[in-house]
């Protein structure tokens, strides 16, 4: 799989293009400027982006804007967003176009290399990968309206995952239950949230998303 | 039009009559006592009079400014200085006001307006009436009222006869017609006078500028270095730490790694949490310090970020042209976040709308909720640091809050786009 790596931090990114070749990605550019980035993606053409929010020149949010950009030139296109801190509003302004194939996760994650793989992947498959942190916030804020403050804590657990973007059979790993287990904590989520049910994961966790997000 | 000319005439003659009045009566009595009082010094009952007096001349000028303002658009700046912030009681109280009062070169300024008021500022007010009342004598002579009288010079004009009293008329009409040009003027004119008289020197308002700055200033070093070592305080007891303790962690990992490698990784995993503590850490400092949103977007999207993490539902209108300077862009954020915080926790809001715009040089906020109001700057309330806060950069801040709601925040801030 081809990738497409921009981080301004000389450290992170060889870093990164050494975890990312481990696991036998191809790295088909490692850039650390906005421009560069414009640019490789328009000739590159890779299959997943990994880049960095703030970039050199202006030290901005240039590289959110120009993975937006480059969604917006080629819908769909799977970009996973890194940064030092997350802020809902930049989720919810990769999230807009409803298309999927987004990505949005603190550096720190990149510590943990498995789970960090797994999100690229997710990402490049069409997938959706929130940072824990993103969903905590959206959930914090409404956690005593009804019906989120109807949700057993179990359920509120799966709920947690699932709008990360994991699918039924990495949160029964992770919580050590059975994928069943978790399909039907899922279907009693869906029902009591008035959500539309859907075996298509990746709807699942955008309808899911926006759910959080709205009235806001 | 000529309806409007003849009304405002109108007025401006019932204006000048209150104006000469005023200053006729309420001035001459106001100089007379200051004097008196100021005199009796020497004898101690000046002491306690003074003060009393002097209040009332300086309420006597404070009407004079709002009206000059209201009614001719003239505004005549205060320059009294302020009282001492806790005045002693007694006596000593008592003699620190007069001489308070005394030392500041405002209330000479007052005296001497008085002074104007009584005579120029009284003779061109009345003017105003004089030029109606003046008019309308001439054409009550011409109605015949000459007879009764007999004999009579109106202005230059010898009325002894119709013919004299009809030329009488034509100057009386002359007059009216002159009144309703100039009238609306000698108002202004007599507000003129007084702001020259009233307005601080041009020294004056330097030092008063200086007062100002040199207190600003010494907020702003006083909170940059309090700030300075709040953040200190987090890294030493925080990043700094937690980095200490991975550093111990990992000589122990070295040392351990071949004697026993199960507990080198239980002391890898545990080396990697701390370094994940510290990080976190460091980014809620660096929020505090500068948040990573206003770098990136500026104040506008800074602010929509912040409401995301409040509780209340929050409606936000932005509309700047352009990013502002920085340290404007933060002292606003961090004002904004503060009132934020001041009407989620205190007024008890469900409903809170920002807006952030931005004309004729100045960023201007105002910040609603629909709480229980009754919140006010001072006392200790966090609204009295954001007022600091903002005086740095000459902005300004301003409460509604009635008991009962809706609670407004007002603020605006002199700057300009980089």
């Amino acid at each position: 799989m081809r990738v497409l790596l921009a981080e301004d931090l000389f450290l992170l990114r060889d870093g990164l293009v050494r975890m990312l070749e481990a696991y036998d990605f191809e790295v088909v550019a490692a850039v650390e400027t906005g421009p560069e980035l414009t640019r490789a993606f328009a000739e590159l053409e890779p299959d997943v982006a990994v880049c960095d929010v703030r970039l050199p020149p202006s030290h901005t949010d240039e590289g959110l804007q120009c993975a937006l950009a480059a969604r917006r030139a080629r819908p769909g296109l799977p970009v996973l967003v890194l940064s030092q801190h997350v802020e809902q509003l930049y989720a919810r302004e990769l999230l807009a176009d409803g298309s999927g194939g987004v990505g949005y996760l603190l550096k720190d994650r990149v510590f943990d290399a498995e789970q960090f793989i797994d999100a690229v992947r997710r990402v490049a498959a069409g997938g959706t990968a929130m940072d824990p942190q993103v969903i905590q916030q959206l959930l914090s804020r409404r956690a005593t309206d009804p019906p989120l403050g109807g949700l057993t804590p179990r359920e509120r657990e799966v709920l947690e995952l699932m709008a990360q973007g994991r699918s039924n059979a990495a949160i029964a790993g992770q919580l050590f239950v059975t994928e069943r287990a978790i399909a039907k904590h899922t279907s009693n989520i869906f029902a009591k949230l008035d959500l539309p049910v859907s075996d298509d994961d990746n709807r699942r966790v955008l309808a899911v998303l926006a759910y959080l997000d709205q009235g806001r | 039009m000529n309806a409007t000319r003849v009304r405002d005439a109108l007025i401006a003659g019932a204006r000048g009559l209150a104006l000469a009045l005023l200053g006729f009566a309420g001035s001459v009595t106001l100089f007379v006592l200051s004097v008196l009082s100021i005199a009796f010094i020497t004898l101690g009952v000046g002491v306690f009079t003074t003060p009393l007096v002097l209040r009332l001349v300086r309420a006597h000028a404070n009407h004079r400014r709002l009206l000059a303002a209201q009614w001719s658009g003239v505004r005549v700046p205060v320059p009294y200085r302020p009282l001492p912030p806790d005045p002693r009681t007694g006596v000593t109280g008592q003699v620190e006001r007069t001489v308070h009062l005394l030392k500041d070169p405002a209330t000479w300024r007052d005296l001497r307006w008085l002074l104007t008021d009584m005579t120029a500022g009284g003779v061109v007010a009345v003017l105003a009436p004089g030029l109606i009342a003046e008019g309308i004598l001439g054409l009550l002579l011409l109605g015949g009222l000459w007879k009764p009288i007999g004999g009579y010079w109106y202005a230059f004009i010898p009325v002894y006869s119709w013919l004299g009293a009809f030329f009488a008329a034509l100057l009386g009409c002359a007059w009216l017609i002159l009144a309703t040009y100039v009238n609306p003027l000698l108002v202004r004119t007599h507000f003129k006078i007084a702001a020259v008289s009233l307005a601080p020197t041009r020294k004056a308002e330097l030092a008063q500028r200086i007062d100002r700055l040199t207190e600003t200033r010494t907020d702003a070093v006083d909170s940059s270095a309090a700030e300075l070592r709040r953040i200190e305080r987090d890294l030493h007891d925080g990043a700094q730490a937690r980095l200490v303790a991975m550093g111990m962690d990992l000589g122990t990992i070295e040392a351990l790694i071949e004697k026993d490698p199960a507990k080198a990784r239980q002391l890898l995993a545990q080396a990697r949490q701390s370094s994940a503590e510290a990080l976190t850490e460091l980014r809620d400092l660096v929020r505090g310090i500068h948040p990573p949103v206003l770098a990136e977007r500026g104040v506008g999207d800074a602010v929509r970020a912040l409401v995301l993490r409040l509780p209340v539902r929050t409606d936000v209108e932005v509309e700047l042209p352009g990013r502002l300077e920085a340290p404007v862009e933060s002292a606003a954020y961090f004002a904004v976040s503060e009132v934020l915080t001041n009407a989620v926790k205190h007024a008890g809001a469900d409903r809170i709308w920002v807006d952030l715009h931005y004309r004729d040089g100045m960023l201007r906020i105002a910040v609603t909720d629909n709480g229980g109001g009754g919140a006010r700057i001072g006392a200790g309330s966090g609204l009295t640091g954001v007022e600091r806060r903002l005086g740095t950069f000459d902005g300004v801040l301003a409460v509604s809050s009635p008991a009962g709601g809706p609670t407004m925040v007002t603020m605006e801030i002199p700057c300009a786009f980089c």
